[in-house]
């Protein structure tokens, strides 16, 4: 962090944070989790730390609060300013359960998590997790701590506060949890609210609206804002200031402006790239105008009956749902979580049959197959030639076979292949998908996660199939890794003129990926159309919302805080 | 909130006609039935049998009559307070019952109470301080409380006590106390024996709960909440009493009704090897002279107080939990 | 040509951050091993666990040959050698001429009057050297069952004299060799016990857990309902109920198998619950799209993942089994002489008075605390290697 940077007076910094490290004990010696991170938080501005799973980025949150146990700081100062007195506290070197620190966290120092579920007590009311702090840290009596903690919850436009303060976790909404969470750190007017992936849990449409609260917020109370998150539209619609982490190292610091636009380390450069690369590459129009459908469906319909437990009919996952699926294109089925778009792949792929409705697919022989009739996937041709790529490489593969296996198994059942053939196909499948064939003896756990995603479309594509259902095939992977993926599926379109129904529910990739989409909200498709019309002139009022919604990663198209920040 | 309630208690009436079943088919396991065992005991203590008494007996019991109508005669007769005869103590069951019930009780409740007094503390600390010397030595101890057969353990703190220190150990009472009313001196006495068969009852049990409460705290100590809650500025003693206890408490609660059954062995062994004055010694002799119905009345009263104690658990669980009790989810 | 930036940018799967360079804070996994050879790593870093295993080894050896290593017939009744106390072993032995040699031998008993409790009391002669020998001759038995020889591991260098490592019962019978018997015995109803509930366990268990709904919900509430009752005073209704004529074999089958009927819930409920947790894997589902069958869906797929946890959940069912049976012929329901087991032997030690004469009697019960600790060790060991793949 240089100093010529600083523009604003340097009396607003809050905390300053210099050569801190930070280590986990292990059996073979202390395992360094953050090395030398410095940087500034100043009052009134939001500084982004940004990076991939397991940069330190949480961690580096942790030690602000010396909440880091089992690890340890080892060296480092963390200065908190008292701006009105003038007088520095350090931090790192308090006792973690000492007086000092305590009446710090809470109070001065604020911190929201990434998992509002979890990171509420679901035994204690939401007014009894809220109250506490207030009472911990302000001369208040019960009955004004009541008062005070409703007002927060009015604060973060919760409806009816004077209710809901009396209410379980359970019974909120996540959007809800994550807005009691940030009354619960505001109860006590903190100078600093740390957030550590917030948002990351959230639906596009919920995270926009907390991102709007949490700058409404801080701009209004001139806090520092500590905002961790991986996701670099979100850093450009939030952030003043950023820091790049990776490998538990700062790699570079600056404000937003010039660092997505003059961005200098090579890491950086990378995370933009995978950024921008999905967002403003020109939506891919269609290249065949074939319209034959393989996948053929009409007013699908399927109801859970929802269990006992669960007050009324049950939830209608899939309400009257039509889409076609064209040969050689790309279909991409969009929704937030709930909107139905799993429980379709689902019932292509025999798991679920549904109420009403039909849905056919036409093999490769001319035959149509009705897919809503469970009979219809009983002699393995169907499964031949509709292939599925699963969202979780982790889960998809069995951990207790190899590689080879894993792989070979479609083409062993089918009795395509056996013995030395089959390693042979194993190994080009293999080279196909950018892996040494020489790994196909490993089993599953020596890969990671790009890699596994790559072994299930190897799977997939064994058979050379003509339709592949991609379930979030990407959700689960970091921004580069990603695109890699994305990019090795559309050469094996081409390649093998396979037609791709992805769902997905990041529109970034959609825009990047797919040649048509549909648009699904609450088991209903609300639009269908190409992905440049969804993208750029949305019709229908979800999908605006919903496109609206997404974070742009350019600091100067700043569309979803600004509107309100004046208000 | 009423809705579980009723379920559970619905519940409990079907399982309890469900061990009444086992029960009456453990009673008519031996051959012979219960007139044909009431002559052989009256004519081996030298009366003469009345056939007339024999035909009423007969007819009462509806011994003639399919084992469908035998079971539910059987079951009707329980249901008005009839627990049927004893022929080796030539008393009726519900008269030796209501001769020891309270001191069967008084030990029972007593070692479930002390049970949980050790093991809360003790998993508690174990799991906040994973890995150190004291959870260690707990951990050994426990492992050392589920090897050791209660019987065994009575009999060597027995041997110990009196070899080392001369002191025996059996009964619940002093001689001179045996038969009197309860006093303050009779208490004392009581309470100068009664710690034995606690202990030994005790252990197993105990073992059991601090292992499920140490896992369980384990895995509530790394929940983000516990965080949060450190994040207020709480202290961490009371972060941990407050929030991650608090929640481990509910499946702990839940398992009294596995420890339930598991207090009932152990006291039933117990009993036996320091010769208390409770229902078990009767239940084994009852069982070794295959005196039936003084003992399936006996393993029903120890079945019955089993199902019992499970429902108060679950209806403690569902009060303390509001999962429960808005019924978001059910209870297990 | 956005998609051109992006495929140069990394066309092949290497590591995520390729050119920044891999995360330094992190070793490297080879993941060429299979998953029997994870467990086996990860069990043998389980110190106190790999330790268990070799004591349960040794018991096995002992139930396997304890009529080689018995010198006495457990069932010989030595009048004269009641609640004879425990000889010890001398190894070395001082000749006359004053040198020594290694020659492994006991003292014998004399037997003196207490004259004032009348009472008989033994005293070691230390006159009387009783000398070992290995591979002697002395009572008949058929190895494993089969073969008829009477060589034994260890025997007296004359015939007829006294030998009791652990000393002697009411009857003057050999405690060692009716340990050793013990050990066979109650083992094995462990070991059968277990056998017999695995079967139930894995059949229910797999059928509630495969097939779900009505069969699965009422085996939860046969099962809910068995682990509801007080087992003791269950086992003890049944066992009592048994006939009194039935020869010993039937009677250990008869316990075994009442052991085992109430035994298979937990064996049951595990099977079910990891069947339940397979059928939603991604992976089984995968398997089914790749064109499986559903017997090779179960016996490719999902039994190799759950092998491993059914082996720790019986390997945690074995002590139970053998506290129960133990407990049960300790109060004489179980197994009934001349069948001897750990219970059996224990019951010659109920009274507070036969403790104090002979407290040597209680060496059963150590046996006991032994297997059972090694037993649970081992379980838990398995336990925490039983699943590689977590964490």
């Amino acid at each position: 962090m240089t100093e010529n940077t600083q523009m604003n007076d340097a009396n607003d910094t809050v905390l300053e944070v210099r050569g801190l490290s930070v280590d986990f004990p292990s059996r073979h010696g202390a395992v360094p989790a953050i090395q030398n991170v410095s940087f500034d938080l100043r009052l009134g501005q939001t500084t982004c730390f940004v990076g991939e799973s397991g940069s330190g980025k949480s961690v580096t949150a942790r030690a602000v609060m010396n909440i880091v146990e089992p690890a340890v700081i080892r060296s480092g100062a963390i200065n908190l300013v008292d701006l009105k007195a003038g007088q520095k506290l350090e931090l790192a070197g308090l006792d973690p359960d000492g007086v000092e620190i305590r009446a710090v966290r809470g109070a001065r120092i604020a911190m929201i998590f990434q998992e509002p579920m979890s990171s509420l007590s679901p035994v204690h009311t939401i007014g009894e997790q809220i109250i506490e702090a207030i009472l911990l840290h302000q001369d208040v009596d019960a009955a004004e701590a009541r008062d005070i903690a409703i007002e927060a919850l009015r604060d973060v436009k919760i409806s009816d506060p004077e209710l809901a303060v009396d209410k379980y976790p359970f019974e909120y909404s996540g959007g809800m949890r994550q807005r009691a969470m940030i009354a619960m750190a505001l109860g006590c007017k903190p100078d600093i609210l740390i957030a550590d992936e917030p948002t990351t849990a959230l639906d596009v449409t919920t995270q926009a609206e907390i991102l709007r609260l949490l700058r409404g917020l801080q701009e209004s109370r001139r806090m520092a804002m500590m905002f961790i998150t991986h996701d670099m539209g979100v850093v450009a619609e939030i952030a003043d200031q950023v820091v790049v982490m990776l490998h538990g190292n700062v790699v570079e610091s600056g404000d937003v402006d010039s660092l997505f636009y003059a961005p200098k380390h090579a890491y950086t450069k990378k995370l933009l790239k995978a950024a921008l690369g999905l967002n403003h590459a020109a939506a891919r129009s269609r290249t065949s105008e074939d319209t034959e459908a393989l996948i053929q469906t009409r007013n699908l319909s399927l109801t859970f009956s929802g269990g006992s437990r669960k007050k009324g009919a049950g939830i209608k996952a899939l309400d009257q749902v039509s889409v076609d699926l064209h040969r050689g294109e790309i279909l991409g089925i969009v929704g937030e979580s709930g909107s139905g778009k799993t429980t379709l792949a689902r019932v292509l792929m025999g798991r679920f049959q549904p109420q009403s409705g039909e849905a056919t697919y036409k093999t490769r022989a001319g035959k149509t197959v009705d897919l809503t009739n469970a009979a219809s996937f009983r002699d393995r041709q169907v499964y031949r030639e509709l292939r599925m790529i699963f969202q979780d490489p982790y889960g998809s593969l069995n951990p207790r076979m190899t590689i080879e296996q894993i792989i070979g198994e479609p083409l062993l059942v089918n009795g395509i292949a056996k013995g030395e053939a089959l390693r042979k196909r194993v190994g080009a499948l293999l080279e196909r998908v950018g892996l040494p064939a020489s790994m196909m003896e490993r089993y599953p756990h020596a890969f990671s996660g790009g890699q596994r995603q790559r072994i299930g479309i190897a799977r997939a594509i064994a058979l050379e199939p003509q339709v592949i259902i991609a379930d979030e095939a990407t959700s689960a992977l970091d921004g580069s890794i990603r695109a890699q993926i994305l990019d090795l599926l559309l050469d094996l379109r081409d390649e093998l003129g396979l037609s791709i129904l992805f769902i997905a529910h990041d529109i970034g990739v959609v825009r990047y990926f797919c040649d048509r989409v549909a648009v699904m909200h609450k088991g209903q498709v609300v639009e269908t159309g190409t992905a440049i019309q969804i993208c750029d002139d949305p019709q229908e009022p979800y999908t605006q919302r919903l496109i609206s919604a997404v974070p742009v990663p350019d600091p100067r198209k700043r569309h979803l805080t600004t509107a309100t920040a004046t208000r | 909130m009423w809705a579980y309630i009723v379920r559970r208690i619905i519940t409990m009436i079907l399982t309890l006609l469900a061990l009444s079943v086992v029960v009456f088919i453990v009673i008519q396991l031996p051959p012979g039935d219960f007139v044909t065992s009431y002559i052989a005991s009256l004519s081996a203590s030298g009366e003469t049998v009345d056939q007339e008494t024999i035909a009423i007996l007969r007819e009462r019991y509806k011994l003639d009559s399919p084992v469908l109508v035998q079971y539910l005669s059987w079951l009707m007769q329980l249901l008005q307070g009839n627990l049927g005869y004893s022929f080796e103590l030539q008393k009726s069951v519900s008269e030796i019952f209501s001769q020891r019930i309270g001191i069967s009780l008084a030990v029972e409740l007593t070692a479930v109470v002390f049970m949980w007094a050790i093991a809360v503390p003790i998993g508690v600390y174990s799991a906040v301080n994973q890995y150190s010397l004291g959870d260690y030595a707990f951990t050994i101890l426990g492992f050392l409380g589920l090897a050791i057969p209660n019987f065994l353990f009575a009999l060597v703190l027995m041997y110990v006590c009196y070899n080392w220190f001369g002191i025996t150990i059996t009964g619940l009472f002093s001689t001179e106390f045996m038969n009197e009313r309860w006093s303050v001196a009779r208490f004392l006495d009581f309470a100068s024996h009664v710690w034995a068969p606690i202990l030994v009852i005790s252990t197993a049990g105990a073992a059991q709960l601090v292992r499920v409460l140490r896992a369980n705290l384990l895995d509530e100590l790394n929940k983000p909440y516990v965080l949060t809650a450190r994040a207020k500025g709480l202290p961490k003693r009371r972060v941990i009493w407050r929030y991650p206890v608090r929640v481990a408490m509910n499946p702990l609660i839940s398992t009294v009704g596995w420890v339930l059954p598991t207090v009932i062995s152990s006291s039933f062994v117990t009993a036996i090897v320091l010769n208390l004055p409770t229902l078990s010694p009767i239940l084994l002799r009852s069982l070794l002279s295959q005196d039936m119905y003084l003992a399936g009345a006996l393993i029903l009263f120890m079945g019955v107080l089993t199902l019992v104690g499970t429902l108060i658990s679950d209806l403690l669980l569902a009060w303390i939990d509001p999962r429960i009790r808005l019924g978001m989810v059910g209870a297990k | 040509m956005q998609k051109k930036t992006l495929t140069t940018l990394d066309g092949t799967a290497e590591d995520p951050i390729d050119e920044i360079g891999a995360d330094p804070r992190v070793g490297h996994v080879t993941g060429s091993e299979s998953q029997w050879q994870l467990i086996r790593r990860r069990f043998a870093k389980h110190r106190l666990a790999v330790i268990s295993l070799w004591i349960l080894c040794f018991f096995a050896l002992v139930a396997v040959f304890a009529d080689f290593i018995s010198p006495n017939d457990p069932n010989d009744v030595q009048a004269r050698y009641t609640y004879a106390p425990p000889q010890g072993i001398n190894f070395i032995d001082k000749t006359e001429d004053g040198g020594w040699r290694i020659k492994p031998y006991v003292y014998g008993y004399d037997v003196e009057i207490e004259p004032e409790a009348l009472r008989r009391v033994f005293v070691i002669d230390e006159t009387d050297k009783i000398y070992l020998e290995f591979f002697k001759r002395s009572w008949e038995y058929n190895l494993f069952g089969i073969i008829p020889t009477d060589i034994h591991l260890i025997g007296t260098e004359k015939p007829r004299k006294p030998l009791f490592f652990f000393g002697a019962d009411r009857l003057g019978r050999d405690m060692f060799s009716r340990l050793a018997y013990g050990t066979r015995i109650s083992l094995s109803v462990g070991l059968v016990g277990v056998i017999m509930s695995l079967v139930l366990g894995v059949i229910i268990g797999g059928f509630a857990g495969y097939f779900g709904g009505f069969f699965d919900a009422a085996t939860q509430r046969v099962i809910e309902f068995l682990r509801s009752l007080p087992t003791i005073p269950l086992w003890m209704g049944l066992a009592a109920a048994m006939p009194s004529s039935w020869s010993p074999l039937q009677v250990y089958f008869a316990i075994t198998l009442i052991l085992s009927l109430l035994g298979w819930t937990e064996l049951a409920r595990v099977v079910r619950g990891r069947f339940l947790a397979l059928k939603g894997e991604d992976y089984v589902a995968a398997a089914r799209y790749d064109g499986c069958s559903h017997t090779r869906v179960i016996l490719r797929h999902m039994v190799p993942s759950f092998t491993s946890h059914i082996i720790t959940a019986a390997s945690l069912a074995v002590p139970a089994m053998i506290l129960a049976e133990t407990a049960l012929s300790f109060l004489g329901l179980g197994l009934q002489a001349p069948v001897i087991s750990w219970g059996v032997l224990l019951q010659e030690a109920q009274n507070i008075r036969t403790l104090a004469t002979a407290p040597w009697l209680l060496l059963p019960g150590l046996a006991i605390v032994i297997a059972v600790l090694a037993m649970n060790f081992v379980g838990d060991g398995l336990r925490d290697a039983a699943d590689p793949y977590s964490h």
